[in-house]
C-alpha cells in the first residue's frame, strides 16, 4: 500500500494523519463461525455508500460448522475497493486481518510481500498452534515478511462488554465486530449505518454488547500506536448514475422479478434448496407483492416439472439450480423442447463433478447444458459477465424463451453468485419491455402452426375457448402436434427445432471485440471470467503486450458473425475454469486452433495468470 | 353462446385421435365413464387439463377432448402441481398408473397428496407393467412370475391406499374399472372434495395379468368378494342369503356371519364413516382377499385448506399490506448512493 499522494487533513475527527490512496484489497479470514462473511459484507456496504469501485469474494467451507480452530473451517471474505474502475477482487491481498492460526496459515501466503497482517493474538495459544498443524509460533517469522499487528482481540472484546452479563460464549461472538470497527477507522468510515443495522438485528444485550465492541474497535485503531496512520481511498470515478451494491444471486432474482413485470406476466420458480441457488429462491419468496410465485419442491425433478406446468398454463415458468440439480432436470427440460414452452433454468455451477466442491466456483457445465439431454435437443444459453449482468441477463433469457417458445438456460457461477459490485440501477424504460402474446383465436389454430420469422410455435394456455388440444413427449406430427411415429416428419422436426434455436443468432449483437479488430491473439471468454480477462488485456497492454478480447453473453447460438471476427487473429486464448469446454465448441464449429488456459482450483482467475499466458504467446 | 351454456355429452370429450389401447383392456370402461361424467360436472372444457406420465394409463389425455399434457415417467403430479397453483380456476386431473405413480413417481405422489392442491389423482392399478410388456409392479403380489421374475417377484408390494393415507390424503377411494355405475359414482365424488382426491380404480389387464380383479369385475361374484363403503352405512357384504359383516376392534378387522334379517350392529359390525380418523382408514385398507373382500367406495374423506388456496392468499396478502409491487422501487430499495458527472 503505497500512498498515492501526500498526507491530507483527517476527515473523521482523527487525530492522526491520513493518506489518500487508489486502491486496496482485505481479507477477513476465520473460522466459519466466527462471522466472517457477515463482517466482510458490512464493510462492503460501507464501501459502497463511501462511492468507491469495489469487488468481493466470498470463500467459505461448505461444512456450516467444521470443527473450531482447524484448516477444514476457515471462511473468508475479500473485498477490493478503489478510486478507479476494477473489476476483480484483486489477485493478492493488501491486508490480511486473521481470527486465529488455522486461518492465517491458509491465507497468510496469498498476501502481498510487506502487506499489512493483523492478527488476534489471543488466539495463538498452544492448542490452536497445533490444530492449524504450526510446530511453533509463526508470527516472529512474519514479522520480516509484512507489517505483522498483533491484537489482543479476544482479552479487548471482552473487556468491552464485561459488565453486560454474558456468558463467556456469547460475549466471544462478537469479537468480529472489533475487528470491523478497527477496519473502520483504519479506512474513515462511518460506524452508523452498521450501528443502526446492529439495533434492527439483534435483541439486547447483543445489541448493545456489538455496538460497543464496534466502536471498541474504532476506538482502539484511533488510540493505538499501532496504526499510525489511517487511509483514505476516494470514491471511483465510474459512470454517473445511481447505484447500489449487489450481488449476482440478488440481480439474477430482481432478474426474474423484471422480467415479469417486463413481459406482463406472473412468474413461477420451482425450486429446490441447492448451493449456491438457493439464495435466489430467498430473495424471490419476499416478492409476493409482484404476483410471484415460488414453489419449494420436493426435489430437482419436481421443481423443473411444476415450472414446466407453470409454463404450459401460461406463466413465466423459472428454476434456478446447481450442476448436481441441472443433471437430475434434464429429462423435464427435454419434455419443455418437444413442447416447445417457454421457461428459463438457471444453472449457478460450481465444481464437480458430483457433490463436489459446492461452495466453490467453476464453469464446467457448459457441454452438460448444452449436449447433456437425449437425442438431438437444443437449447439457447446465455450466461452473465459480472454480478450485475445477472439481472439483464435474465430479461434476456425471458425474452428469447418467450419469442422463441423454447427453454432457455442461463449459466451463471458460485462466484458471480456470492460477489459483489457497485451496479448503476438501470432506468425501468430503459428496460425491454415486452407483453408476451397468449393464442386466443381458434381460427386456423394448430398447436404446432409456426411463426414463419421465428418458427415458434402458438402459447396456448387451458382456460382459452376453442384452443383444446393435447401436447407430450411423444414426437409431434408438424402443424397439427398430434403423436406421429412417421419417419419423414421425425427428421423435419428434429430440422425445425434445430433451425429456430439457430435462428436466433441473427436476433442477437454481434459479436465485439475489445481492442484491435484484428491482430495476433484474440482472448475469448465467457461468464465470470470476464473480470479477470478483461483486466489482464488491459494491464498486459499497458505492460506494451496487445491482445484483443471478446466476451461471449449468448453460448448458443452463437453471434452470427463469430467466425469470421475469429479469423481475424492469428491465435485464440480461452481462459475458463474447465478442462476446455468453450475452447472446444469453437474449435468444433469454427475450425480454429482455440487454446484453452484452464483452472480447475475452484477459485476464479487472478488477472495474473491471464496476463501471464497472454505476454507469453505475444512476447 | 358460451359452450358452458350449452348441454355437453359425451361425445363432446372424445378427441378425434384412435385409441389404441389392446382389446379388452380395462382403459377402454374408464375412459368410457369419465367421458360420460365430465358433462355433468359442470365445467367448462376448456378448463378442464388432463395430466400424465408414462405408462398405458397415461395415453388418457389424447383421447379426451380437453387441454391434456402427456409428461414424463412418474412426474405427472408435478405437472399438475404447477398449473394447479398457476392457474387454481383450471379442473385438473393426473392420470397414472402403479408403476407410474407408485414406482417411479411414489415421491411426487406422496408429495402432491400431503399438499392437498385441489385436483384428481386417477390411478389405474394392474399390477403390472404393461408399456414395457408384463414385469412386476410395485404393487404385483409377492411371488409373481414375469419376464423379470422368472422365479417370483420379491418385492413386499406397496397398497395404494394405505400409501394415500400414510401420506395424509383427504380424499381416499378405490373403484372398478368395469363397474359402471360405481365408478362414475366415485369419479363424481372425486371432483366434489376440494383438495387432492386419490382414486384407485382397479383395471384389469388383459395382456399380461388377466384376471387379477376378477372376483370384484364379474357381477355374478362381485357381491361376495367386495365390500361396498357407503357413508353411514354398516360394512356388510355377501349374496341377499349369506351376508357377512366386518367389526373392527382395536384397530383389527374381523369377519362376522350375519344370520338372515339380523341388524348387523348388534353384531358389532362397523359403520362407516370416511370422516373417522385416519386409523379407521388404515384399519379399512387392512381389509384385503384373500381372508376379507375388496373394499370400495369412499374410504376418508376430509376437509383441510389446499396449497394453492394458501398461496394465492400469501400474494394477496402480500399485496394488500405491501402494495402491487413496483419495480423501480424495488430496486432502489436500500442503500443506494450518486455518482455525478465529472
Amino acid at each position: 500500500m503505497t500512498p498515492a499522494m501526500p498526507e491530507s487533513s483527517q476527515p473523521g475527527g482523527s487525530p492522526k494523519p491520513v493518506h489518500e490512496i487508489e486502491r486496496v484489497a482485505i481479507r477477513f479470514v476465520g473460522d466459519s463461525g466466527d462471522g466472517m462473511q457477515l463482517t466482510g459484507t458490512k464493510f462492503t456496504e460501507s464501501t459502497a455508500l463511501a462511492g468507491n469501485d469495489l469487488s468481493t469474494l466470498p470463500d467459505y467451507p461448505a461444512e456450516i460448522r467444521a470443527p473450531a480452530g482447524t484448516l477444514a473451517g476457515v471462511s473468508g471474505f475479500q473485498i477490493h475497493f478503489s478510486s478507479v474502475d476494477i473489476r476483480t477482487p484483486a489477485d493478492k491481498p493488501d491486508v490480511l486481518v486473521a481470527f486465529n492460526p488455522a486461518a492465517l496459515r491458509a491465507n497468510i501466503d496469498d498476501v502481498k510481500p510487506q502487506g499489512m497482517v493483523i492478527v488476534n493474538r489471543d488466539a495463538f495459544t498452544k492448542r490452536n498452534l497445533e490444530r492449524a498443524g504450526y510446530d511453533e509460533d509463526p508470527l516472529p517469522a512474519l514479522r520480516e515478511r509484512f507489517q505483522l499487528v498483533e491484537i489482543p482481540i479476544g482479552t479487548l472484546n471482552r473487556e468491552a462488554v464485561k459488565d453486560l452479563g454474558l456468558t463467556q460464549r456469547q460475549a466471544d461472538r462478537s469479537k468480529n465486530f472489533f475487528a470491523l470497527g478497527l477496519m473502520y477507522w483504519l479506512y474513515n468510515r462511518p460506524t452508523t449505518p452498521t450501528e443502526e443495522w446492529i439495533a434492527k438485528r439483534f435483541p439486547d444485550p447483543i445489541r448493545e454488547a456489538n455496538q460497543r465492541v464496534l466502536k471498541a474497535g474504532y476506538h482502539f485503531g484511533e488510540t493505538t500506536e499501532l496504526f499510525p496512520t489511517s487511509f483514505l481511498v476516494p470514491p471511483a470515478k465510474i459512470e454517473p448514475g445511481r447505484y447500489r451494491n449487489i450481488t449476482g444471486n440478488t440481480a439474477l432474482a430482481w432478474g426474474i422479478v423484471a422480467a415479469g413485470v417486463q413481459m406482463q406476466r406472473p412468474v413461477f420458480l420451482g425450486a429446490y434448496p441447492i448451493t449456491p441457488a438457493s439464495d435466489v429462491l430467498h430473495e424471490l419468496a419476499r416478492y409476493r407483492q409482484f404476483g410471484v410465485k415460488t414453489f419449494q419442491a420436493e426435489d430437482e425433478i419436481a421443481a423443473i416439472s411444476a415450472a414446466v406446468g407453470a409454463s404450459y398454463a401460461g406463466l413465466l415458468g423459472c428454476c434456478t439450480t446447481s450442476g448436481p440439480g441441472m443433471l437430475l432436470k434434464q429429462e423435464a427440460l427435454n419434455l419443455a423442447v418437444m413442447t416447445e414452452l417457454p421457461l428459463v433454468v438457471v444453472d449457478i455451477q460450481r465444481a464437480g463433478p458430483s457433490t463436489g466442491l459446492p461452495t466453490k466456483t467453476e464453469q464446467a457445465d457448459l457441454l452438460m447444458v448444452l449436449y447433456g439431454r437425449s437425442s438431438d435437443s437444443p437449447i439457447p444459453i446465455v450466461a452473465p459477465a459480472t454480478p450485475g449482468d445477472c439481472f439483464h441477463v435474465m430479461l434476456e433469457a425471458f425474452r428469447i424463451a418467450v419469442k422463441y417458445m423454447t427453454p432457455v438456460a442461463v449459466l451463471s457461477d458460485g462466484y458471480l453468485a456470492n460477489s459483489a459490485e457497485p451496479w448503476r440501477i438501470p432506468e425501468v424504460e430503459t428496460l425491454l419491455r415486452h407483453p408476451a402474446q397468449l393464442e386466443t383465436d381458434p381460427e386456423g389454430f394448430a398447436p404446432y402452426r409456426r411463426d414463419p420469422a421465428t418458427l415458434a410455435r402458438p402459447w396456448a394456455v387451458p382456460g382459452t375457448p376453442g384452443l383444446e388440444h393435447r401436447i407430450g413427449g411423444l414426437e409431434k406430427e408438424d402443424v397439427t402436434g398430434n403423436v406421429s411415429y412417421s419417419p419423414v416428419n421425425h427428421a423435419r422436426m428434429t430440422e425445425l427445432r434445430a433451425l429456430k434455436i439457430a435462428g436466433i443468432a441473427q436476433d442477437i449483437p454481434p459479436a465485439e471485440v475489445r481492442g484491435p479488430e484484428a491482430g495476433k491473439l484474440l482472448v475469448v471468454t465467457w461468464g465470470g471470467t470476464h473480470g479477470a480477462a478483461a483486466s489482464a488485456v488491459d494491464q498486459s497492454h499497458e505492460a506494451g503486450f496487445t491482445a484483443s478480447h471478446l466476451h461471449l453473453r449468448h453460448l448458443n447460438p452463437f453471434p452470427a458473425n463469430l467466425g469470421e471476427v475469429l479469423g481475424r487473429f492469428e491465435r485464440i486464448l480461452v481462459p475458463e475454469l474447465n478442462t476446455g469446454q468453450l475452447s472446444r465448441l469453437l474449435r468444433a464449429e469454427y475450425l480454429v486452433a482455440a487454446e484453452p488456459l484452464c483452472k480447475v482450483s475452484g477459485q476464479p482467475f487472478k488477472v495474473r495468470e491471464i496476463r501471464d499466458r497472454i505476454e507469453a504467446i505475444l512476447a | 353462446m358460451s359452450e358452458a351454456a350449452v348441454k355437453l355429452t359425451k361425445k363432446n370429450f372424445e378427441s378425434d385421435q384412435d385409441v389404441r389401447w389392446c382389446p379388452g383392456c380395462g382403459d377402454y370402461s374408464i375412459l368410457a365413464n369419465l367421458q360420460r361424467v365430465m358433462p355433468e360436472l359442470g365445467v367448462a372444457r376448456e378448463n378442464v387439463v388432463f395430466v400424465s406420465g408414462i405408462g398405458c394409463s397415461s395415453r388418457f389425455p389424447y383421447y379426451m377432448n380437453t387441454y391434456g399434457f402427456h409428461t414424463i415417467h412418474g412426474r405427472a403430479p408435478s405437472f399438475a402441481s404447477g398449473i394447479k397453483m398457476s392457474r387454481p380456476e383450471l379442473d385438473v386431473w393426473v392420470v397414472t398408473g402403479d408403476g407410474d405413480g407408485l414406482s417411479i413417481g411414489g415421491n411426487h405422489l406422496l408429495h402432491t397428496i400431503r399438499r392437498n392442491l385441489n385436483l384428481q389423482v386417477l390411478l389405474f392399478n394392474n399390477r403390472v407393467y404393461g408399456l414395457t410388456k408384463g414385469q412386476y409392479s410395485p404393487t404385483s403380489l409377492e411371488g409373481m412370475r414375469t419376464k423379470s421374475s422368472p422365479e417370483g417377484s420379491m418385492d413386499h408390494p406397496v397398497d395404494p391406499i394405505a400409501f394415500a393415507l400414510g401420506a395424509g390424503a383427504t380424499f381416499v377411494a378405490r373403484t372398478v374399472d368395469v363397474d359402471a355405475k360405481h365408478l362414475q359414482h366415485v369419479l363424481r365424488r372425486a371432483h366434489e372434495h376440494r383438495g387432492t382426491a386419490f382414486v384407485e380404480i382397479l383395471q384389469n389387464c388383459p395382456v399380461y395379468n388377466d384376471g387379477e380383479w376378477e372376483a370384484v369385475e364379474d357381477k355374478t361374484t362381485r357381491n361376495r368378494f367386495a365390500l361396498v363403503l357407503e357413508q353411514g352405512e354398516p360394512l356388510v357384504f355377501g349374496d341377499k342369503d349369506a351376508r357377512r359383516g366386518v367389526r373392527i376392534e382395536s384397530g383389527v378387522p374381523s369377519l362376522v356371519d350375519l344370520p338372515d334379517g339380523a341388524d348387523p350392529l348388534e353384531h358389532g359390525v362397523a359403520v362407516h364413516d370416511e370422516k373417522r380418523t385416519a386409523a379407521y382408514g388404515f384399519a379399512l385398507a387392512s381389509i384385503a382377499p384373500p381372508q376379507f373382500p375388496t373394499p370400495v367406495g369412499v374410504f376418508r374423506a376430509v376437509e383441510k385448506s389446499t396449497y394453492e388456496d394458501l398461496l394465492t392468499a400469501q400474494v394477496e396478502r402480500a399485496v394488500q399490506e405491501r402494495g402491487p409491487g413496483e419495480l423501480a422501487a424495488l430496486l432502489h430499495s436500500g442503500d443506494t448512493w450518486t455518482v455525478a458527472p465529472d
